[in-house]
Parts: structure tokens; C-alpha cells; sequence
């Protein structure tokens, strides 16, 4: 298989720190990589580079063969790569359904004409993306699917979570990004969480994810390979269990002894 | 369908009941003609029709009042200052309301509009009607100025860009004196086709101020500025607008164009803001630098606050509130700044959503 993502010396450095130092990482398409490594190692910032958030400050990264090292973030989703982020981004003012509208940007037309004068298409368009995002959403929690047009603020977090990973994947994009998904969650939650991204993942064949994920029980159950980060570089890569027995692991994790 | 149905219908019996009343004469008709209109509000609230046809209603009633008050010109005066100003603030609410732009020289856009119309009525034929968009277009335009520091910039700072603009604008106007100078401009009549706007209307034993045309005129405005502002929100561009006023870093994500966004925003709400100028200084029949004031700018903002910040339904019952109420009360006139600080500083306090909160949207 050839790798859908591929990041060659990829750094990034905030003034004198290098908060990614020569990265190489690839992820065949497909496939479900775990990033770990202790607080501070990079992997947020991993992701805020390969979006687009901050530019690199060395190094390129190809996303299904094109170079996609400078793009701006926006151009970075319309190519197939959406996220979700640590600190959940809902616009919690707004109802699930219009927060699901702003994942799909790309599939929506925006222009003028359509928005204000005729807007025959627009409904259409609407109705057709209610639809889509219950059955998305009616994956994850079937009772959420009914509340479409509540606004996001009222529902708990557990529920937020999964909006925003509804928000990412409504797009169809062939990689997703979740950044510790199971932040904020108890343990049954991540896992029911997990299970339901897998089963979207299989509804939609070529579906890639890279998941940043402190839950070691998550990473262990759900990826395929791991990197793991120390200082913004690459200190192993393997099967979980490989990684795991990695004593350069161990020490990035718990300290020389 | 059927809505559509009942609410040409529901027009058509309101148009019919003010026929009626205006050609009521004994006083026992008009009692019971009240009376009806009373059992027909009750009703209507009842059964939850004020929602639905809100539109149709608010025309029904500022049409109710002013025939009521057609000779008074006084009030109708301040009836169409009111609609005018309800226009120019539903331009900062596109600005403030969805995109999250801020602009606190909306008075300066307001002037543009105004002197754009002085210009080309006093020295061109084009057709008043054309020129009134012409004052929208010219304030849009001179809003690009704006567009560099009003992309760079946000908070605060973006609110200090607005201001010194706007007290940059009005130097422009006083100092330059083939727009008048500080003495300003007199406009000629306004003119569409036929119609004459300052002539007093007389249809056979009806006479009304001439004031009802500008009224009927920004009526039409105000009620097309509403149906832009109504769908401009509920579309998908409304709905990329708020997620780049609440959160740059996800509408980036989600591939929402920023920049587009926010000169989208900008550019229409000072179109809307310029149209109104235009409209205003036909009406006034003279502009001067003084008129456009970064006190008005504001007022337009505090009337925004007031009604709730991205709710357009607020505007009417606060610029009622902010225009009408010093001019019925002389006593406050003096203190009018005074207590428009107060009234804001106490909305923010208490209701930040202002008095009319802006509703979660219903596009599906």
C-alpha cells in the first residue's frame, strides 16, 4: 500500500524551541495510527501543522501524493483532512445541525445568489443535509438525532464529543485527525466513543485516522501502528506492543531509573 | 403553500379594515371598528399567528399609524426617521450581529450614502430612485478603505480603527468646500418619476403630509433590508458568518473563508447603512458634516445593543425607544447621551442578549 499521509523532516519551531524537530511519519490509507508521547512532545502541534494552523517551519508533508506543506487550513479540509480538537470547538450558541452545516462547508454552495435571491436549491440543499446528518449522528446516539435544532450549549459533553467528531466526518474526508477524543470522558464513554468511530470507519471503507490518545487501553485496542513523540521527535514506531516493550519508551515515559 | 394563502388573506382584510376605518365618519362606527381590531390582535396572538406573520403585521401597523396621523407632520417625520434608522442599523447588524465586525463609524457610512445623494441629485439627472442605491454603493466602497485594518485587527483595537475613521471622514467633509464646507449641502426635491415627494397629497377629499411618501418610501426599504437580513441569516452563509464570529480557528478548519466572510459582511451592511443616508438626506432636504457625528454612530450602535446584538427584530422597538422617547419627553433632551449610556450600560448588565434575543435559527 502506498501512504496516503507522508511527512518527511517535518519541524517547527517556536522561537529558540523545536516544538517538532525532523519528523518523518507515514500512515497508509486505511489505516489507524497512534500518536502518543508524554505532555508537551509535539503531537497537538503535529496537527496544527499539518492543518495549516502554523506553518512548517521545515520539512514537507504529502498528503495522497500533492504536497500539502503550505497550504492554509482551509485548503488543507477542502483536501480530505478534517479534525477534531482537544478542547472541544462546537459553536455552542449555534444548533447541532448548524454546527454539522460548518463540517460540511465544502460541500455547500456559498455563493450569493443561491443564499439570497433564489434559494429554491438552498432548501433542497438543507433538507438533504438534515437527513445526512441524522443518520450520521443517529450512529453515535440514536435519541441525539432527534434533537438536530437544539442548540449545542445544552447538550452534555459526552454529546458534544461526538458532534464534534460528526463535525469532522460529515465531509467525508479520507483522513481524520482526533486529538484525545476521551479527554473529559470516563472509560466507558471512550470506548463506546471508539467503537462507533470503527463502525463509521467500516460504513465508509477507505476512512484513515491518526488519533492522539493518552488511554493506553484505547490506543492498544484500536490502532494498527503507533509514534510515539519525545521532544518533538520520533523516539519508536511499531505495534503497540512493540512500542510498549520500547525501553526508550519507558524512559520518555517514566524517567531514567 | 397554504401560508402563503393565509397570509395574502390576512393582508388583504387588514387593507380592507383601514379602508373602512379612514372612511368611518360617525364616531359609533369607529368605536366598533376599534373594537374589531382589538378582538383581531387577541385572536391573532391566540392563535400564534403574531410569529408567523410578523412581516405582514409590522407593515400593517406602521401603514395603521401613520394613516391615523396623516396630517401631523411632526410625527410623521419621526416615524421615517425611524424606519430610516432601523435600515442603518440592520447594516451593523450584518457587521456586529453575524460576522462579528465592528464598526463604530456607521454614521460616517450613514454620511457617505448622504452626501453621495446630494452630489448627484444637484448635479446629474440620474434618476433619484438609482441614486439612492447609487449613496449605498458609494458607502460600500468607501468601506474598502477599511478592509485592510478591519481584517488585521479585532476587539478593541478594530473598534479604534472604526473610530479614527470615522473622525477622519467628518474633517473630510468640513474641510472640503465643494461639499459645502462645515455649512453642508441643500438637496433639490425628490423625484420618482411622477411623484413629487414634497407636495402634500390630496386623492380627492383625503389630504396627508407629504411625509407619507417618505414613509411609504423607507417602509419599502427598511422591509427589503429586512427580507436581506432575514435570509442573509438563515443560509449557509449566515451560518459560516457566525462560526467565524465565534471561532476563527475552527471556521478555518472547516475551510470557511475568513476574509471573504468578514468583507462579505462589511461591504453589504455598509450598503444597507448608505442606502439609508441617501434616503435620509433626501428626506432632511439638507446635510452637514455635524449630522454625521461619531455621536450618531454611537446611537446606531446603542440601538443596536438595545434591541440585541444579531437580532434584527430588535431594531424597531429600540430605535423607537432611543429617537421617540427624547423627542415626546422635551425634559430629557438635554441628558439624551446620558441615559442612552445608562439604558446600554444596564442592558449589558442585565440582558446582554438585548431586549429582543436574537433566536437559535431554523433553517430545516
Amino acid at each position: 500500500m502506498t501512504a496516503l499521509l507522508d511527512c518527511r523532516g517535518l519541524s517547527r519551531a517556536f522561537g529558540g524551541l523545536l516544538a517538532l524537530d525532523g519528523l518523518d511519519l507515514a500512515v497508509a490509507e486505511g489505516g489507524i495510527l497512534g500518536l502518543i508521547g508524554p505532555n508537551g512532545s509535539g503531537k497537538t502541534t503535529f496537527f496544527n501543522v499539518l492543518t495549516g494552523l502554523f506553518p512548517a517551519t521545515r520539512g514537507e508533508v504529502r498528503f495522497a501524493g500533492e504536497p500539502i506543506t503550505d497550504l492554509r487550513p482551509q485548503a488543507v479540509y477542502r483536501a480530505g483532512i478534517a479534525r477534531t480538537f482537544q478542547r472541544s470547538r462546537l459553536c455552542l450558541p449555534l444548533s447541532i445541525f448548524d454546527n454539522l452545516l460548518i463540517g460540511n462547508h465544502k460541500r455547500l454552495d456559498h455563493g450569493l445568489w443561491s443564499n439570497l435571491i433564489d434559494r429554491r436549491a438552498l432548501r433542497r440543499s438543507v433538507e438533504q443535509g438534515l437527513a445526512e446528518a441524522r443518520e450520521l449522528v443517529r450512529i453515535f446516539d440514536p435519541p441525539l438525532a432527534d434533537r438536530m435544532l437544539e442548540p449545542a450549549s445544552r447538550i452534555p459533553m459526552i454529546d458534544r464529543r461526538r458532534i464534534e467528531v460528526c463535525r469532522a466526518l460529515i465531509s467525508r474526508p479520507r483522513l481524520l485527525l482526533l486529538d484525545e477524543p476521551s479527554a473529559g470522558m470516563t472509560h466507558d464513554e471512550t470506548t463506546r466513543l471508539m467503537d462507533d468511530i470503527l463502525q463509521v470507519k467500516s460504513k465508509l471503507g477507505g476512512l484513515t485516522i491518526i488519533l492522539i490518545e493518552h488511554e493506553m487501553s484505547v490506543i492498544e485496542r484500536v490502532t494498527d501502528r503507533c509514534v510515539v513523540l519525545n521532544y518533538g521527535r520520533k523516539i519508536a514506531e511499531g505495534t503497540y506492543a512493540e512500542v510498549a516493550r520500547d525501553p526508550s519508551v519507558r524512559q520518555a515515559y517514566l524517567g531514567l531509573e | 403553500m397554504k401560508e402563503r394563502l393565509l397570509g395574502v388573506a390576512l393582508a388583504a382584510a387588514a387593507a380592507g379594515f383601514l379602508v373602512l376605518l379612514l372612511r368611518a365618519e360617525s364616531e359609533k362606527s369607529i368605536a366598533a371598528l376599534i373594537a374589531v381590531a382589538v378582538a383581531a390582535a387577541v385572536a391573532a396572538v391566540r392563535l400564534r399567528l403574531t410569529a408567523r406573520f410578523r412581516p405582514a403585521l409590522a407593515i400593517v401597523a406602521v401603514a395603521a399609524v401613520s394613516l391615523a396621523l396623516h396630517e401631523d407632520d411632526f410625527s410623521l417625520l419621526l416615524l421615517a426617521r425611524a424606519l430610516i434608522v432601523v435600515l442603518a442599523c440592520l447594516g451593523l447588524n450584518i457587521q456586529f450581529g453575524y460576522a462579528g465586525v465592528v464598526n463604530f463609524a456607521g454614521a460616517t457610512f450613514f454620511g457617505v450614502g448622504g452626501y453621495t445623494a446630494a452630489v448627484l441629485a444637484r448635479g446629474t439627472g440620474i434618476p433619484h430612485l438609482l441614486v439612492l442605491f447609487l449613496g449605498g454603493a458609494a458607502a460600500a466602497i468607501a468601506g474598502t478603505i477599511l478592509v485592510v485594518p478591519v481584517l488585521r485587527t479585532r476587539g478593541h483595537y478594530a473598534a479604534l480603527v472604526t473610530i479614527a475613521f470615522a473622525l477622519l471622514f467628518r474633517t473630510f467633509f468640513e474641510v472640503n468646500d465643494s461639499l459645502g464646507g462645515p455649512q453642508g449641502l441643500k438637496l433639490p426635491e425628490m423625484r420618482i418619476g411622477p411623484l413629487h415627494f414634497n407636495d402634500p397629497i390630496e386623492l380627492g377629499s383625503f389630504f396627508g403630509s407629504f411625509y407619507l411618501k417618505y414613509i411609504a418610501l423607507s417602509l419599502l426599504f427598511a422591509a427589503l433590508g429586512f427580507a436581506l437580513v432575514l435570509r442573509l441569516e438563515r443560509s449557509f452563509i449566515g451560518v459560516a458568518l457566525d462560526c467565524i464570529r465565534l471561532d476563527e480557528t475552527a471556521a478555518a478548519s472547516f475551510g470557511i473563508d475568513i476574509a471573504r466572510g468578514k468583507i462579505t459582511a462589511f461591504t453589504l451592511g455598509n450598503f444597507l447603512t448608505g442606502v439609508a443616508g441617501a434616503l435620509s438626506a433626501f428626506m432632511v432636504g439638507f446635510i452637514a458634516p455635524n449630522n454625521y457625528s461619531f455621536g450618531e454612530s454611537l446611537i446606531l450602535v446603542s440601538i443596536l445593543l438595545l434591541g440585541g446584538v444579531g437580532s434584527p427584530w430588535g431594531l424597531p422597538l429600540a430605535s423607537a425607544i432611543v429617537l421617540l422617547l427624547p423627542e415626546k419627553l422635551q425634559v430629557i433632551q438635554e441628558y439624551r447621551f446620558l441615559l442612552f449610556a445608562v439604558m446600554v450600560i444596564l442592558i449589558l448588565l442585565f440582558r446582554p442578549s438585548g431586549l429582543v434575543p436574537r433566536p437559535l435559527r431554523k433553517l430545516a
